[in-house]
């Protein structure tokens, strides 16, 4: 059993290769992208992505605007903001724009894990609400 | 930099400017009214005197005229018989004193023989021979005659006017004896100011009357004029000469008697320009007043406008090294900024490959391995650098980029307790000593806590270092100056020399080997306490220890948005998530 379904978007290749290694390792569900437009792409392939991690600094479209599009094209899923950039500002605007949190690389990869099961939960506790909120709209249909 | 000397010789070129623009004209303009004033006195003074001169001139030619004319009349209105009989003589003398002056002392008739035939008056010179004297035979040839100033017969000095009439074809003389007394009189009453006084000379430089002062000795002045062969007689003519013993003389002299006579007329220089001289000498003492008054001003003006361009000056240059600073501090901050980032994504790649060697260690059939230990070690001394690589990429970017500024209340006591708590095992492995020593009745301060400590902790452990060889004590002390509150921070390391106290908030500039400075935990001190509005610089003394002075205001200034924005936000956020990621508290590791 997973504990969640991740997509890592960064354009450091090496860093996302071995991310991904040690996430599966420990048992989490891993898509990868390389940049923010692959991101958007990939998670309209798999909808079952729960958190995104996603890097700030990236050529092309960056993480904020990447982060911008991603809530508009998929509200429900979590994103965890990834900088190597450690600015204040960049963190606050990540934040604004509706990302769960953010984390400094290097990250100790048990922050990171817990970081995203904190995610992932807060994502199922939206879906369930959303659910129930359906079964109550159908249930008072039916009445 | 202008230099001591420069300043002197500016002040120096000021002063001569100053003098020089101010003097000249005042000397130029005094000297040309003084050199009129006095050339048109001196004519005043001239005029007056040959006016006076020439009026006596004319007195006495009058008068010597009037007594020829006299003797005239008499010659004409009586021949020679007649006027032989004594009885008239008298009684024509006898009238002419009643008419006249009794300036005639006596008549005389001579026939052509020079034998005196008649005679009226007080002498009893009857039957006189006159035949051999100067003036008989000077009156034999012209038709009257005026002699010069003689003891005569009767040895008293006289002169006389002469009349020659003819009768039957012989030539005779009337002559008339002028008192010398009255005649004297009439000159020597010519007085001028106080010096001034005339006399009468002949040709022959004789005197004619007595002068008022004996000036026997110094004729030569005037008697040019008399050397002169053919003197314009009606001309007035003024001399200035000095005799001997240098005391300046005017002289105004008029021929009288058609050349025979030189009336004289000295003065004394100084008498004559007395009032000219008084005013000459207002003039210069005001003139030499105001030079003094042009000095002193110009040279009290000179000197505080120096002193003035000299703080100038010194405030620019202080200026100037300040933006320079900060323009470095900002430069560096771009690029330190970026040097992070860049830095920080490889050292993020190799601490998770790190990782997961780790990770794949853990799998079984490696348990057994020989070296297994060695590689955890290897592992983790990697991942301890990946950390010390973040901490300083961190550091950077805390330099570079705005820090923790939310403004906290912050009670001094408790703050310099706590640094020297932090600092305290540090001090102890080093044989150093932290005193403190804090006034009682400290304000609480608003700036940021958080900048404040790294600003202390840096200091503080650059003094650790500096004194770990040999030890040491730290003292902290704190004052209160007007709006500030001074910390000291004072060490005795082995100080820090000239040529690097410039350079000490220069980022990057450290004395500490390879790995162990980044160089920049003065420049973030510099940067944060620049930005309280504050101030801090350093006094180091090699071989007796190195003080930092850090002045903090009381009223932090204003804020400017941004910033504001940013600490707001960031509370809401630390309200709602708890804080992952603390850009600033890791400064505990000085620069």
């Amino acid at each position: 059993m997973t504990i969640a379904n991740v997509l890592l978007v960064d354009d450091e290749v090496p860093f996302v290769e071995t991310i991904t290694k040690r996430l599966t390792k420990r048992k989490l569900t891993v898509k990868t992208a390389f940049s923010g437009q692959d991101g958007l792409d990939e998670l309209a392939k798999s909808p079952d992505v729960e958190v995104v991690i996603l890097d700030v600094k990236m050529p092309g479209m960056d993480g904020i605007e990447t982060l911008q599009n991603m809530k508009s094209q998929f509200p429900l899923v979590e994103v965890i903001m990834l900088t190597g950039h450690a600015t204040v500002e960049s963190a606050i605007e990540g934040m604004k724009r509706g990302a769960f949190d953010y984390l400094m690389k290097p990250c100790d990869i048990d922050t990171l894990i817990s970081k995203v099961q904190e995610a992932a939960a807060k994502k199922r506790q939206h879906e369930e609400k959303i659910i129930e909120a359906r079964i109550k709209e159908i249930t008072s249909r039916r009445e | 930099m202008v230099s001591n000397t420069e300043y002197r010789s500016r002040t120096r070129r000021l002063i001569t400017t100053t003098i020089l623009v101010s003097i000249v004209p005042m000397v130029l303009v005094s000297g040309l009214i003084l050199y009129q004033f006095r050339y048109s006195y001196h004519e005043k003074v001239t005029d007056h005197l040959e006016e006076t001169v020439e009026k006596h001139k004319q007195n006495i030619d009058v008068f010597l005229k009037e007594k020829s004319s006299d003797m005239r009349f008499l010659s004409r209105s009586f021949n020679f018989e007649q006027l032989r009989d004594e009885s008239l003589l008298e009684s024509c003398l006898a009238t002419l004193h009643q008419e006249y002056d009794p300036v005639i002392v006596d008549l005389g008739v001579i026939n052509k023989d020079g034998m005196q035939v008649a005679y009226a008056g007080p002498f009893k010179l009857g039957q006189a021979r006159y035949a051999e004297a100067d003036w008989f035979q000077k009156a034999m040839r012209s038709e009257y005659y005026i002699s010069d100033v003689f003891l005569g017969l009767r040895n008293l000095p006289h002169f006389i006017v002469a009349v020659r009439n003819e009768w039957n074809g012989e030539p005779w003389i009337l002559r008339a004896t002028i008192d010398f007394g009255a005649f004297n009189e009439l000159v020597k009453n010519i007085r001028i100011g106080h010096t001034g006084f005339a006399f009468i000379v002949n040709r022959e430089g004789k005197f004619q009357t007595t002068a008022y002062l004996d000036i026997g000795a110094e004729k030569g002045s005037y008697m040019n004029l008399l050397d002169e062969p053919n003197p314009d007689l009606n001309r007035i003519h003024h001399i200035e000469a000095s005799d001997e013993s240098g005391t300046d003389y005017l002289y105004v002299t008029a021929f009288l008697k058609n050349g025979d006579w030189l009336l004289i007329c000295r003065q004394d220089a100084s008498d004559a320009f007395a009032d000219f001289r008084k005013a000459f000498s207002a003039a210069i003492a005001i003139i030499l007043l105001s030079c003094l008054g042009v000095v002193s001003t110009a040279y009290l003006i000179s000197k505080r406008m120096l002193k003035r361009f000299a703080q100038v000056d010194h405030e620019k240059k202080i200026m100037s090294r300040q933006i320079v600073e900060t323009g470095k501090l900002a430069s560096v901050g771009e690029l330190a900024a970026g040097i992070a980032h860049e830095i920080n994504n490889p050292v993020a790649i190799m601490v998770e490959e790190a990782g997961w060697i780790e990770d794949l260690l853990e799998e079984e059939d490696l348990k057994g391995a020989e070296n297994l230990e060695e590689f955890e070690r290897a592992l983790n001394q990697i991942k301890n650098q990946g950390s010390r690589c973040k901490q300083i990429t961190h550091k950077l970017l805390s330099f570079a980029r705005k820090t923790d500024t939310r403004i906290n209340d912050v009670d001094i006591y408790e703050f310099i307790d706590e640094m020297v708590s932090l600092s305290s095992q540090r001090a102890k492995y080093g044989k150093a000593t932290i005193n403190t020593s804090l006034p009682p009745g400290l304000p609480t301060l608003r700036v940021s806590l958080t900048e404040l400590q790294q600003v202390f902790l840096n200091l503080i452990n650059n003094a650790l270092d500096a004194m770990e060889k040999e030890g040491g004590t730290l003292d902290i002390t704190v004052q209160l100056e007007d709006t500030y509150v001074v910390f000291f921070v004072a060490d005795t390391g082995p100080g820090i020399p000239e040529a690097n106290l410039e350079r000490i908030f220069d980022p990057f500039f450290t004395t500490k080997p390879v790995g162990k400075g980044t160089g920049l935990g003065l420049s973030i001190c510099y940067g944060i306490i620049k930005k309280m509005g504050g101030d801090i610089d350093v006094r180091s003394v090699v071989g007796a220890g190195t003080t930092f002075r850090i002045l903090v205001p009381l009223q932090i200034p204003e804020e400017v948005s941004e910033e504001e924005d940013v600490a707001t936000v960031e509370k809401e956020r630390s309200e709602q998530v708890p804080m992952e990621v603390r850009i600033l508290n890791d400064n505990s590791k000085s620069g």
